[in-house]
């Protein structure tokens, strides 16, 4: 009787039961709904909804908009169960939106202290949902779980001392029975880390410390004491495949980001992708994209699990457009490189060896005058997210184009302080570029692309309705059509950069799009 | 009591992060060189690393015009200033009080004034010789298609100004870009390209006129990097550069 109530209660009001680990496997089977950062564990920011598509996608309008009280960057990226939006507000606040109407059924709200540690913004990037529980980091580097019916603090974990250095950006990983958080610090030398807590409880379930310790294997890449204020911070959510039961995470520069000289030797694994068990966080393989890293180039993208064959043999893939300006296809079982090519302007390598390591170009470490080298400081990607369809078998990637004027200066740790040894400049004159590519996966061989006013800062979601859904640094949200790149529809919805991520889901029938551009999160519908 | 709690949290105000105090509590030369490091990466590109000004306010001056107060200096460095180039930064509080700091000792060292004569100069401006007002405006009088002169000798170092009077295509200000368009209808209008993003462009046209464009009826569209500043290198003396620059750094403006 009891259940029965609870479904006709659902039915009623469209908000049912908790949010299962099965359920969260399985995003295929309930479409409406986007229940982890990238819509799937894949990383593939893809919507099976086709009800707004290339034929009315010029008919899409504003359904709603929710503007937040901060005046930080607005970065979320939401997540959607049976009818309520789940978004993280900065510095560290939490809100549940009605998707009907755009208006807040709760709202948390952290207090913080007076001296956060962070380099760039009071930025939050989404929660994650599991159970009755909406998880989010906060920028004192606390872990919590929010009561998804009311926003009742259910537990308040301290991750790590921000006293240190260390803040918490990213939107965490929802994974089984635990919860999966990493940290940002990477211009504090804050130890990276990759942490599982227990879901219901908030106890800690393990540690993978992406700066190993003395007699650990990866310790003898760090001159002397070094590793202490390694950095390696794992601040962009990574991806899961069950298969595997391998979780893949992305890990920062090295500390000090521009003064290689107190940090010698290749500095394992900052810069790195990480595949470690999802049970107990052992490392299985790592591949490091920037070895020795001088120019703050963190391997903290978006890894996009596709299936596809390289060189006529099916493989699992792991896709990674890295902020270095190669394009990296992996083997995800194994850790094993399979390709590695220029995507945007370089001038720091000749290429990559056969074990994709990179062949450096004498003269690009910064100096204390400062040198020219492509990709600028920002990448040719950052932590937006790429998209991957299976309908159209393309990847896309926002891509950026743009150098910097890099230099190098003194660095003495102190802890808690900032600690990146120079800094970087934009180069007079240049201008930069922007485009969203579509890349076929495997090889990384373009489809088409699109090109933007300036480098942009935000993802991509692609659609069954074949469309590709970005924006611009100037205010814009569009839509491309998803195998030729044709822009199909336009809205102008800020005069602020637009820094975050789209989604898609679905309430009573009607699919929307969703994203927070400016100081605002907008859903649009068709009529 | 529910309803109430609910109002409460309902009608919080937007957060501004200003810090609780008035006065930089970070000035010690150890935070002074803190800032200067912070400031060599973010701020040297436009300001100098000694301050006097590039494209960016001449920092290297007793006061501050637009940040008499620490309060305000803190404002400007952590949200940047609104219609100009200068941007937010993302740092911590502390941080943006070192960079304030330091920007502060800035003014203890100022730059050489102007030994010309303001006069002399002020004659040369406005008169047919500098034909300056043609382009630039002093108060209400003048043209718009480069920077207001009003309050130049508030912001810009002497240093900048005889850069910019002899090699003015050496540094082109963003927000003063020619474009120059062709529509579709086979029309061509240049201008100072006030917006542009990918879809469309907005340009003030040497009439005052203002023209919005979206892209898709545009034939082509070209924004350079070129000034029609003309060099004075060859036009005036040094001297007569000197009193121009002794006449322009009198220019300071209405400024509270």
């Amino acid at each position: 009787m009891k259940t029965l109530l609870l479904a006709l209660l659902a039915a009623v009001t469209g908000w049912t039961q908790a949010l299962t680990y099965e359920r969260i496997l399985h995003p295929t089977k309930e479409p409406a709904n986007w229940l982890t950062y990238s819509g799937n564990y894949a990383g593939h920011r893809h919507s099976p909804l086709q009800e707004i598509n290339e034929t009315n996608v010029s008919k899409l309008k504003v359904a709603w908009v929710y503007q937040t009280n901060s005046l930080q960057k607005f970065e979320t990226s939401p997540i959607v169960v049976d009818g309520i939006m789940y978004i993280s507000e900065p510095p560290s606040n939490v809100a549940a939106i009605d998707t009907r109407s755009g208006r807040a059924l709760w709202r948390y709200r952290r207090q913080l202290p007076d001296d956060p540690r962070v380099c760039c913004g009071q930025v939050n990037r989404g929660v994650a949902v599991l159970g009755d529980l909406v998880y989010v980091g906060t920028i004192d580097a606390h872990l919590l779980a929010l009561d998804a019916r009311t926003g009742a603090v259910r537990w308040d974990t301290v991750v790590a001392d921000y006293k240190l250095g260390y803040s918490i950006t990213v939107a965490p990983l929802a994974v089984k029975d635990k919860v999966i958080i990493g940290v940002a610090g990477g211009e504090y030398g804050a130890r990276g880390f990759l942490d599982a807590y227990d879901a219901r409880t908030g106890k800690p379930s393990w540690r993978f410390w992406t700066v190993p310790g003395p007699g650990e294997p990866g310790n003898e890449t760090w001159k002397g004491d070094s590793w202490k204020m390694g950095a390696a911070d794992t601040w962009v959510t990574g991806a899961f495949d069950p298969a595997t039961n391998l979780i893949y995470w992305g890990t920062g520069n090295p500390g000090p980001d521009w003064n290689g000289d107190v940090r010698l030797g290749d500095n394992l694994y900052s810069d790195s992708l990480i595949a470690v068990d999802a049970d107990t966080g052992k490392l299985k393989w790592h591949f490091q994209f920037t070895p020795h890293d001088v120019h703050d180039w963190d391997a903290t993208e978006v890894p996009v699990l596709v299936d596809g064959e390289v060189r006529g043999e099916k493989r699992k893939l792991l896709l990674f457009p890295n902020r270095n300006a190669f394009y990296y296809v992996l083997d995800r079982v194994t850790g094993q490189f399979l390709l590695g090519k220029p995507y945007a302007k370089q001038t720091w390598a000749k290429g990559l060896d056969d074990r994709g390591r990179p062949i450096r170009f004498e003269g690009t470490t910064p100096t204390l005058q400062g040198v020219k080298v492509w990709p600028s400081v920002a990448g040719a990607n950052n932590w937006y997210s790429p998209s991957y369809s299976p309908l159209t078998n393309l990847f896309y990637v926002a891509v950026r184009d743009s150098g910097s004027v890099y230099y190098t200066g003194e660095a003495v740790y102190k802890p808690g302080e900032r600690f990146d040894g120079g800094g970087y400049r934009a180069i007079a004159g240049e201008e930069e570029q922007g485009f969203v590519r579509a890349y076929k996966p495997a090889t990384g061989d373009l489809a088409w692309e699109y090109k933007l006013h300036s480098a942009p800062w935000s993802g991509v979601l692609s659609t069954a309705g074949n469309l590709v859904f970005g924006a611009t640094n100037e205010g814009q949200i569009f839509a491309l059509n998803a195998r030729t790149g044709a822009p199909l529809w336009r809205f102008q919805a800020t005069s602020l950069l637009v820094r975050s991520n789209p989604i898609a889901y679905a309430v009573d029938g009607k699919q929307y799009i969703a994203m927070a551009m400016g100081n605002s999160l907008y859903a649009f519908t068709l009529d | 009591m529910i309803p109430v709690l609910l109002w409460f949290l309902f009608q919080a105000p937007p957060t501004l992060d200003l810090p609780r105090v008035d006065q930089n509590p970070f000035t010690t030369s150890e935070d002074i060189a803190l800032g200067q490091k912070l400031y060599n990466g973010r701020c040297a590109g436009c300001h100098g690393l000694t301050g006097d000004g590039g494209k960016g306010a001449n920092l290297a001056v007793p006061a501050l015009p637009r940040a008499r107060t620490d309060l305000a200096l803190y404002r400007i460095v952590r949200y940047g200033l609104p219609e100009t180039e200068m941007p937010a930064t993302l740092l911590a509080p502390q941080e943006v009080w070192q960079i304030s700091a330091f920007v502060r000792s800035l003014g203890s060292s100022p730059n050489q004034g102007a030994k010309g004569d303001p006069a002399k100069g002020e004659q040369l401006v406005l008169g047919t010789r500098g034909g300056c007002l043609q382009c630039h405006a002093i108060a209400l009088q003048g043209g718009r298609m480069g920077p207001a002169l009003t309050d130049i000798g508030a912001k810009r170092s002497p240093g900048h100004l005889r850069r910019k009077l002899l090699e003015p295509a050496a540094e082109i200000t963003e927000s003063f870009r020619l474009a120059t368009v062709v529509t579709k209808a086979g029309a061509r209008i240049t201008g100072v390209r006030l917006n542009e993003d990918p879809f469309s462009l907005q340009l003030r046209d040497f009439s005052d006129t203002m023209h919005s464009f979206f892209k898709d009826q545009l034939a082509s569209v070209n924004v350079e990097r070129r000034t029609t500043m003309p060099s004075y290198k060859n036009r005036l003396t040094d001297a007569e550069i000197d009193d121009t620059v002794a006449y322009l750094l009198s220019l300071r403006g209405n400024l509270p």
